[in-house]
C-alpha cells in the first residue's frame, strides 16, 4: 500500500524530521475557530514547530464553524486547501461517515503519552471516531452577573435558574440550536439526567421540552457566536448566559468582568483535528509531522497555560500548570476540575447526528412561532 | 434692533395661540426627552411625567417673559446642563445641553409660528402639517442611515474590550478612552497581513476593471456595434446577479481552471465585480461627448489611437477615475466572493472583520471600520469633486 508508505515514512521523519524533509511540502493551511482558542494553538504548538522547522509556513483560516460545508464544496470541486481542520465531535463523526476526513491509525500515527501509555489508551474515551485526533475536552457552561440579580435573590446554583424568571428576572443568551437547550429544558422540568435522551426521543418528550423553553422565550436573546454572551452580559443587556468556558475564563480573569460561573449541569464537547482526504504525498508527509507534534503529552498540556480547556490526553494533566500572562493555577479553572465538575451533563454526539437534522427543523419552527 | 423688527415681522405672520398649542407642544416635546432619560433610569413613566412639565413651563416661560431668542436659548440650554450635570456629572451635562438646546429651538420654532415659514401664508393647517411631517421624515431616513456609522466612531477609542459605553465614557473621563484597539491593527501581523493583502489586490482589480470597462464602454457606445444592449445587459449582471450566487459560480468555475485560492483569481474576480461601475460612468460621460471632436481630430489626419489618447480620453477622465474609484471600493469591502474565491493566503481586510466579529467581538474592528470610513468618506469627495469638474468641462466643449 502506497498510504501505508507513506505513514511509516511520516513516523520515522518525527523521530529524525531532517532525514525526509525533502518529501515534505513546506506551506500548511490550518483551520481553527480564531479568538482565544486559535491563540493558544498559536503558542503552544505552532510557533514551536516552526521554531523547529525554520523552511516551513504556517497559514490560518479561521473556517471551523463552516467546516463541514466547505470540505464538501472543496470535494466536489476538486481541490481540497485545507491540511488540517479542527472541528468538534459531531462535525468529524459526519465528515468521517461521508469519507471526507482521513481514518487516523492511532498507535502508529500519533506519539505515546510520557507515561508510556499507547496513544490509543491515553486517549482513551475520547476516542469517539476513526477520523478524530481529540485535542481539548471544553465545556458548555453558564456564568452570571452577581450585580444585576434582584435584591436579596440567592446566587444561583443551578442550571434552573433559566427558567426560574420570577427569582431572576431579566433576559437570558442560549445558543441557537436545539442541542443542549432541549436536554436542560427536560432536566428543569423534573425528567432524570439519566432518562433525558430516552424521553426526547418520544414525540411527546420533544413537545415537553419545547414547552418548558416556551415558558421563558419571551426572555431568551439567541447566540450564535460564542462571544456574544460575553459581550451582552458585560453590556448588562443579559443577566444569565450560556457560552464556552474558555470564553467566560478570558472575560472574567483576562478582562476583570464582574462575572460568576455557574458550572452546574455543564455539557462536555470535544474539539480536536481531522485530515482531510485526497491530499497530495508531500502535502500529507507535512501534515502528519506537525500533528504528531502538536498532539503530543507535552503540548497538549502546554495548551492549557493559554485557555481553560483540559487536555484530552490523561498523560497531559498532571502537567497542566500555571496560566502564561496571569500566573494563577489554571487547574481550578479547568471544566473537568473536581469542584466544577460535579453535576456533569454528558452530551449524547451519536444520539444527535441521528436527531439532529430532524429536532433543528422543529427548533426552526417553534422559534418562528 | 434688527432682532426685534424680525421678530415682529413674524408676529405679524400670526402667532399660534400660547395655552392651546404652543404649551401643549412643547410639553410633547418635553415628554419624549424625559420618557428617554427616564429610561436610562429604568422609569420611562416618571421621565415622561417630568418632561411634560419641563416642556410646559419651558414653553410658558419662554413664550410669556423671554422676547430675545438668544438669550431664552441660552438660558434653558445652561438651566437643563446643570440639571443634567446634578443627575449624571459630564455625561449627564452633554445630554443636558442637547436636550436644552432642541427644546429651546423646538419652543421658539413652534412658539414664534416659523414652523408655517416653509409654505405659502394660504396654506392649510393639514397642509402645513404634512409640510413639517415630510420634512421630519426625511430628517429621520438621515438619522437612521448615519446613526449607526456615528455610533461606532467614540466606541472604537474604548478602553475595554467590548462593544460597551462605559461609565467612564459616558462621563468624558480621560481614562475610559484610549488607542489600543488602533495600535493593536497597526501591530497585530493578522490585520496587517489582511490589509497588505487588500492593498495588494484592490488596485490591480482597479487597473484590469478600468481597463476592460472604459474599452467596452467606448465600443457599446459606437451607433454601429450589433447587440449592443444584449452586450451591456451581461457586462453588468455582475452588479444584477445576487452576489452569493456569482461567488458559487466563479468558486466552481476557478476550481476547475486551477485559480481558485490564488492572488490571480482573487483579482479576475474583483475586477469581474468592478467592470459595470466603471461602464455605467464611463458611458454616462460619453453622452456627453461630442463626436464631431473625433471626427474633426481624423480630419486633421490623427490615427484612432493618437484620437483616442490625445482627445476623447481627456475628457472622460472624470468617469474613468470614478468608475475606478468606485471599482477600487468594490474590492476593498468586498467578502463573500472573497470567501468563496480566496484562500486563507489572500485573506483580505474585510475577510479579517468578518471572523473578528463572528468568533471574537474585538473593538478593533470599530477602530478598522472608522479608518474605513475615513478612507470611503475621501475617496467619495474625491468622486464629487471630479464629478463637478467633468461638469465644467461639458460645459466648455463646444456642441
Amino acid at each position: 500500500m502506497k498510504l501505508k508508505t507513506i505513514l511509516m515514512g511520516s513516523a520515522i521523519a518525527g523521530v529524525s524530521s531532517m532525514a525526509f524533509a525533502q518529501d515534505m511540502a513546506s506551506d500548511m493551511t490550518l483551520v481553527s475557530w480564531g479568538g482565544a482558542y486559535q491563540a493558544s494553538q498559536q503558542k503552544a504548538y505552532v510557533e514551536p514547530y516552526l521554531e523547529m522547522n525554520p523552511d516551513v509556513s504556517i497559514t490560518w483560516d479561521e473556517s471551523s464553524a463552516e467546516a463541514v460545508a466547505k470540505l464538501r464544496a472543496m470535494n466536489e470541486a476538486g481541490n481540497i486547501t485545507w491540511d488540517l481542520v479542527d472541528v468538534v465531535a459531531s462535525d468529524a463523526i459526519r465528515l468521517c461517515d461521508e469519507g471526507l476526513a482521513m481514518e487516523i491509525d492511532f498507535n502508529e500515527m500519533l506519539a505515546e503519552g510520557d507515561d508510556g501509555s499507547s496513544a490509543e489508551d491515553d486517549f482513551g474515551d475520547f476516542i469517539v471516531s476513526d477520523c478524530y485526533i481529540p485535542q481539548i475536552v471544553y465545556s458548555t457552561a453558564a456564568a452570571y452577573r452577581p450585580d444585576l440579580l434582584p435584591e436579596g435573590a440567592p446566587a444561583p446554583d443551578s442550571i434552573c435558574a433559566f427558567f426560574d424568571t420570577e427569582t431572576y428576572p431579566g433576559k437570558r443568551a442560549l445558543e441557537q440550536r436545539p442541542i443542549n437547550n432541549l436536554e436542560w429544558a427536560l432536566l428543569c422540568d423534573g425528567v432524570a439526567k439519566d432518562d433525558i435522551y430516552d424521553v426526547l426521543e418520544t414525540e411527546e418528550g420533544q413537545d415537553q421540552a419545547f414547552a418548558k423553553l416556551d415558558t421563558i422565550k419571551d426572555d431568551i436573546v439567541w447566540w450564535s457566536a460564542a462571544a456574544e454572551p460575553p459581550q451582552l452580559l458585560a453590556d448588562g443587556e443579559i443577566v444569565m448566559g450560556s457560552s464556552y468556558n474558555g470564553r467566560w475564563f478570558s472575560a472574567i480573569e483576562e478582562q476583570d468582568q464582574p462575572f460568576e460561573m455557574l458550572w452546574d449541569a455543564q455539557v462536555f464537547d470535544l474539539d480536536g483535528w481531522i485530515i482531510p482526504t485526497g491530499l497530495p504525498e508531500d502535502r500529507l508527509a507535512r501534515v502528519m509531522d506537525f500533528v504528531r507534534y502538536a498532539t503530543d503529552t507535552q503540548r497538549l498540556a502546554d495548551q492549557a497555560k493559554y485557555i481553560s480547556y483540559g487536555p484530552a490526553r490523561a498523560s497531559s494533566a498532571p502537567l497542566v500548570g500555571d496560566h502564561a500572562e496571569l500566573g494563577i493555577p489554571m487547574g481550578p479553572h479547568m471544566p473537568t476540575a473536581p469542584e466544577n465538575s460535579e453535576n456533569v451533563f454528558v452530551y449524547n454526539y451519536t444520539w444527535w447526528a441521528d436527531y439532529r437534522d430532524d429536532l433543528d427543523s422543529k427548533f426552526q419552527a417553534w422559534l418562528a412561532q | 434692533m434688527t432682532d426685534a423688527t424680525a421678530d415682529e415681522l413674524i408676529v405679524d405672520k400670526g402667532t399660534p395661540p400660547l395655552w392651546g398649542f404652543t404649551v401643549p407642544m412643547s410639553a410633547a416635546m418635553g415628554g419624549f426627552f424625559g420618557f428617554l432619560a427616564g429610561n436610562t433610569a429604568d422609569n420611562g413613566l416618571m421621565g415622561f411625567v417630568i418632561g411634560l412639565i419641563y416642556g410646559a413651563v419651558a414653553g410658558f416661560v419662554l413664550m410669556s417673559f423671554v422676547p430675545n431668542r438668544t438669550a431664552g436659548r441660552l438660558g434653558l440650554i445652561v438651566l437643563t446642563a446643570v440639571v443634567g450635570f446634578v443627575l449624571g456629572t459630564w455625561g449627564g451635562a452633554v445630554a443636558g445641553i442637547i436636550v436644552g438646546a432642541v427644546v429651546s429651538w423646538w419652543i421658539y420654532w413652534i412658539g414664534r409660528g416659523d414652523y408655517r415659514s416653509g409654505v405659502p401664508i394660504y396654506a392649510t393647517a393639514g397642509q402645513t402639517l404634512w409640510h413639517n411631517t415630510y420634512l421630519f421624515i426625511c430628517g429621520f431616513i438621515f438619522f437612521f442611515l448615519i446613526a449607526p456609522i456615528i455610533t461606532i466612531i467614540p466606541l472604537s477609542f474604548n478602553a475595554e474590550n467590548f462593544f460597551t459605553f462605559t461609565p467612564e465614557m459616558l462621563a468624558l473621563d480621560p481614562d475610559g478612552y484610549s488607542l489600543k484597539h488602533y495600535r493593536d491593527f497597526f501591530s497585530n501581523s493578522d490585520w496587517q497581513s489582511a490589509m497588505w493583502n487588500s492593498l495588494k489586490i484592490a488596485p490591480v482589480a482597479t487597473i484590469l476593471a478600468v481597463g476592460f470597462g472604459t474599452l467596452a464602454a467606448i465600443g457599446l457606445s459606437q451607433p454601429h456595434v450589433p447587440f449592443r444592449r444584449a452586450i451591456m445587459a451581461v457586462l453588468i449582471s455582475p452588479m444584477i446577479v445576487p452576489l452569493i450566487i456569482s461567488a458559487a459560480g466563479m468558486y466552481f468555475f476557478y476550481s476547475r481552471a486551477g485559480l481558485q485560492g490564488t492572488y490571480l483569481g482573487v483579482v479576475l474576480a474583483h475586477a469581474a465585480l468592478g467592470i459595470p461601475f466603471v461602464i455605467i460612468t464611463v458611458t454616462a460621460t460619453l453622452v456627453g461627448f461630442d463626436r464631431s471632436l473625433t471626427r474633426a481630430s481624423a480630419n486633421l489626419g490623427a490615427d484612432p489611437v493618437t484620437t483616442f489618447l490625445r482627445i476623447q480620453m481627456p475628457l472622460i477622465l472624470p468617469g474613468v477615475i470614478s468608475g475606478g474609484l468606485f471599482a477600487f471600493i468594490t474590492s476593498f469591502d468586498e467578502v463573500v466572493v472573497v470567501l468563496f474565491v480566496g484562500s486563507a493566503q489572500q485573506k483580505t481586510l474585510p475577510w479579517q472583520m468578518f471572523i473578528g466579529l463572528r468568533e471574537q467581538i474585538s473593538p478593533t474592528i470599530l477602530a478598522v471600520a472608522t479608518i474605513l470610513v475615513a478612507i470611503s468618506i475621501a475617496l467619495l469627495t474625491t468622486v464629487e469633486l471630479l464629478r463637478r469638474r467633468s461638469e465644467r468641462l461639458r460645459g466648455l466643449s463646444p456642441s
